[in-house]
């Protein structure tokens, strides 16, 4: 078992999500995310897919989405050079002053934006990849005792001349 | 020139060739059934429930290689289709449901009548969708014919709301499909045919394993052509069966849970599996670690899904099984063709040492009774409902190239028999059409009788009445101790609970199946006896007004052997019980 990813242009219709998600549930695929966004064509959405499987399932994920009249084209993003990152959000509440210039610190250390903060707490704003914020996010679970985390869930696009996953 | 949705509706059906419609209607499909009534091109079929409609159209399907069409209503018109486009669905059968639909504007509000049709199915179709905008109807119409019937074949949804049907729209039915999300394979890949035969040049112990697909790409000839060639065995799976004829010189049976025990063995043992249009369902394969475990195998699919799912292949070739045994025919003029005959009596000897028998050979044993229909039906159309007698008819049924055998294979939906017979008649009305079912099948879609009657069809309906769910019943007698649990259609609340007595006085078998032909104002015949046999054929295909039952009173301990147990290897049969 092992993380994969791929990207999925699909037709911009209703019921293509529910498609494409009810494949991965009706067939028991590790989904481990999934975003999908309108491209520079309207009529195209692009979904940036992440699962856990061994070889041979993920073979068969890619042909099965590929029967799918409303999907377009699968693109395997696993072993290509891509820029990959997720958006993450983290509020940690706490009144002490200290903790709470700890935390900024801690925002510098991976490059997160302070996005608001007050007394009771602050809120970072995290776009980096999936690995770093996973780390971000054990690092504050681990130093405070009252966090908030919601995240986005990674977009890949294919590089041009260097490439950051 | 500006037209209604339904106006639109008849005129792509029209120009898609579709000559016969089952439709069942209901409020928000009343005006689509409205444009059908004013013209005589398209002829509507009207079946007794939306289960039976669509297992109907199934079976034309099947019976024509055109594609089915099915109209109905809303809600519950609509969900009842839902186990029959599951069932074509898995044998790959091209469809076109269309279903009413509340108008749009109260789509999501739970109105009368209302399910999300397109939700429900969407993992059991080729493709679902609902229309929303007038201007597309004609074009999604079109399109799903092409989809429908092209690539992998297999059903397709349209919901159409009502506010569509009714909306005046302009449509262009000359406008060229372009779907740019499927693009159905349509070419071979010749390097991989090459490869493929250079490893039949090496193998020693060959053999070819046929599926469904043969007989869907209508490859039968095709496929005769190459085994002559060639003179390598061919295996077929049930779905394959009849794609080479049963008395071929190279024939050996059907593998898999009920197959033959050279079959199985021929599998077992062989070097090289040259397997055309089968997806290596559990039912064929027995523990996938010990199936074929000697053999190379090369895999003929037109679905790329197919390949390497649950046996993984040396030669995957995704083609249509047709262009792929062609090229694989032309490929036998530069190869030097082998001497496989001391392979070829190795697997007439197993098939000598067991041949596939009843274990009560006396009286009226359902072999006996299929080798009649063998006879009766040589040109003709066998449908089978799903159970003991279906595994009977797969075994015993000899098939000379011109027989059509119709069966659910993948899904295994009782009931299917007697309204697909239904549809195979409707057709081809020249071919005679015989539906073998269970006692139990039957019940399950007894109501399409009427249909049979009111559309004037002279289907022989055997019915072989053990009185017992007996695949079940097979089971538990085989791996549960005889516990017959819920098996027992004589059972009734008086009945003691655990009931071994086998002189026991049972209640009489409900419904009285004579009587209910009867009261169809069908003929009724039921047989007791051996020797009453030919004389029920003789009469039921003398009747030509309307459907016939045959009942066959048959014996309750009757097994279908052999039989592999679960988690067994293909060659790890029971043979004898």
């Amino acid at each position: 078992m092992k993380k994969r990813w791929m990207s999925l242009y699909v037709e911009n219709e209703v019921g293509v999500l529910a498609r494409v998600s009810g494949l991965f549930s009706g067939k028991s695929y590790n989904l481990h995310s999934l975003t999908v966004g309108e491209t520079q064509d309207p009529t195209v959405s692009r979904m940036t897919i992440c699962v856990d499987s061994d070889d041979a399932t993920f073979e068969q994920i890619k042909k099965q989405l590929n029967r799918f009249v409303e999907v377009i084209k699968v693109v395997d993003l696993t072993n290509v050079p891509v820029h990959m990152k997720e958006i993450l959000y983290l509020k940690i509440l706490t009144a002490n002053e200290k903790e709470r210039t700890f935390a900024y610190r801690m925002g510098e250390l991976f490059e997160a934006k302070v996005a608001d903060m007050g007394r009771t707490g602050i809120i970072l704003e995290c776009v980096q990849t999936e690995k770093k914020n996973d780390e971000l996010i054990h690092m504050a679970a681990k130093e405070f005792t009252n966090i908030e985390v919601v995240r986005g869930g990674s977009v890949a696009i294919e590089s041009i001349s260097i490439s950051n996953r | 020139m500006k037209r209604k949705g339904t106006q639109a509706f008849v005129e792509v059906l029209k120009r898609e060739g579709v000559d016969i419609l089952f439709g069942y209607p209901g409020g928000y499909a009343i005006d689509l059934f409205d444009e059908l009534y004013k013209q005589k091109d398209i002829e509507v079929i009207l079946p007794r429930h939306e289960q039976g409609l669509i297992h109907a159209a199934d079976g034309y399907a099947r019976a024509t290689g055109k594609v089915g069409v099915c109209l109905v209503t809303s809600g519950p018109g609509a969900t009842n289709l839902v186990t029959g486009i599951a069932t074509a669905n898995y044998d790959s059968i091209p469809l076109v449901c269309f279903t009413g639909q509340v108008s749009k504007n109260l789509i999501g509000n739970d109105a009368f009548q209302e399910v999300d049709i397109v939700g429900i199915t969407r993992s059991i179709c080729k493709y679902a969708v609902t229309v929303r905008d007038r201007k597309d109807l004609a074009r999604i119409i079109k399109e799903a014919f092409f989809i429908a019937r092209t690539g992998k074949p297999g059903p397709v949804l349209i919901d159409i709301p009502k506010d569509i049907q009714l909306a005046m729209g302009e449509d262009d039915f000359e406008q060229p499909i372009s779907i740019r999300g499927y693009k159905p394979n349509t070419s071979v890949h010749l390097g991989q045919i090459k490869k493929a035969m250079e490893m039949v040049e090496k193998a020693k112990k060959p053999v070819f394993l046929i599926g469904g697909g043969v007989k869907l790409a209508r490859a039968e000839a095709e496929l005769a052509d190459l085994v002559n060639k060639l003179r390598i065995p061919v295996i077929t799976t049930i779905m394959g069966k009849g794609a080479i004829p049963t008395d071929h010189e190279f024939y050996v049976g059907n593998i898999g849970l009920h197959g033959s025990y050279a079959s199985n063995m021929a599998i077992s043992e062989s070097d090289l599996l040259i397997s055309i249009g089968t997806r290596f369902n559990d039912r064929i394969t027995g523990r996938i670690s010990g199936f074929a475990p000697n053999a190379s195998i090369i895999h003929v699919d037109i679905e790329a899904s197919a390949i390497s799912r649950n046996i993984k292949v040396d030669i995957p070739i995704v083609a249509d099984a047709k262009l792929a045994i062609g090229a694989m025919q032309e490929r036998t003029a530069k190869m030097e063709i082998r001497d496989w005959s001391e392979w070829k009596a190795q697997i007439d000897a197993w098939e000598e040492e067991h041949k596939i028998a009843p274990q009560n050979p006396e009286g009226l044993s359902p072999d006996k009774i299929i080798n009649e229909i063998s006879e009766r039906f040589k040109d003709g159309i066998v449908v089978t409902d799903v159970g003991q007698h279906q595994m009977w008819t797969t075994q015993y049924l000899k098939m000379d190239g011109t027989t059509k055998l119709l069966t659910s294979g993948g899904l295994g939906t009782m009931g299917f028999g007697l309204p697909a017979a239904i549809g195979a008649k409707l057709g081809c009305p020249d071919k005679k059409v015989v539906c073998i079912s269970g006692d139990g099948g039957m019940q399950m879609n007894i109501q399409e009788m009427a249909t049979a009657m009111a559309c004037e069809l002279p289907l022989v309906i055997c019915i072989f009445n053990n009185s017992y769910l007996g695949m079940v019943r097979e089971m538990q007698h085989l791996y549960y101790d005889r516990r017959y649990a819920s098996t027992c259609l004589r059972c009734t609340r008086s009945c003691k609970k655990n009931c071994f007595d086998k002189n026991k006085e049972c209640p009489p078998y409900s419904p009285d199946f004579v009587k209910l032909a009867d009261s169809y104002g069908a003929k009724g015949i039921r047989v007791f006896e051996e020797e009453d046999i030919k004389k029920a054929f003789d009469e039921a295909l003398a009747n030509q007004e309307g459907p016939t039952i045959i009942e066959f009173i048959i014996e309750s301990d009757e097994l279908v052997l052999p039989i592999i147990p679960g988690g067994n290897a293909l060659n790890e049969m029971i043979l004898e019980c």
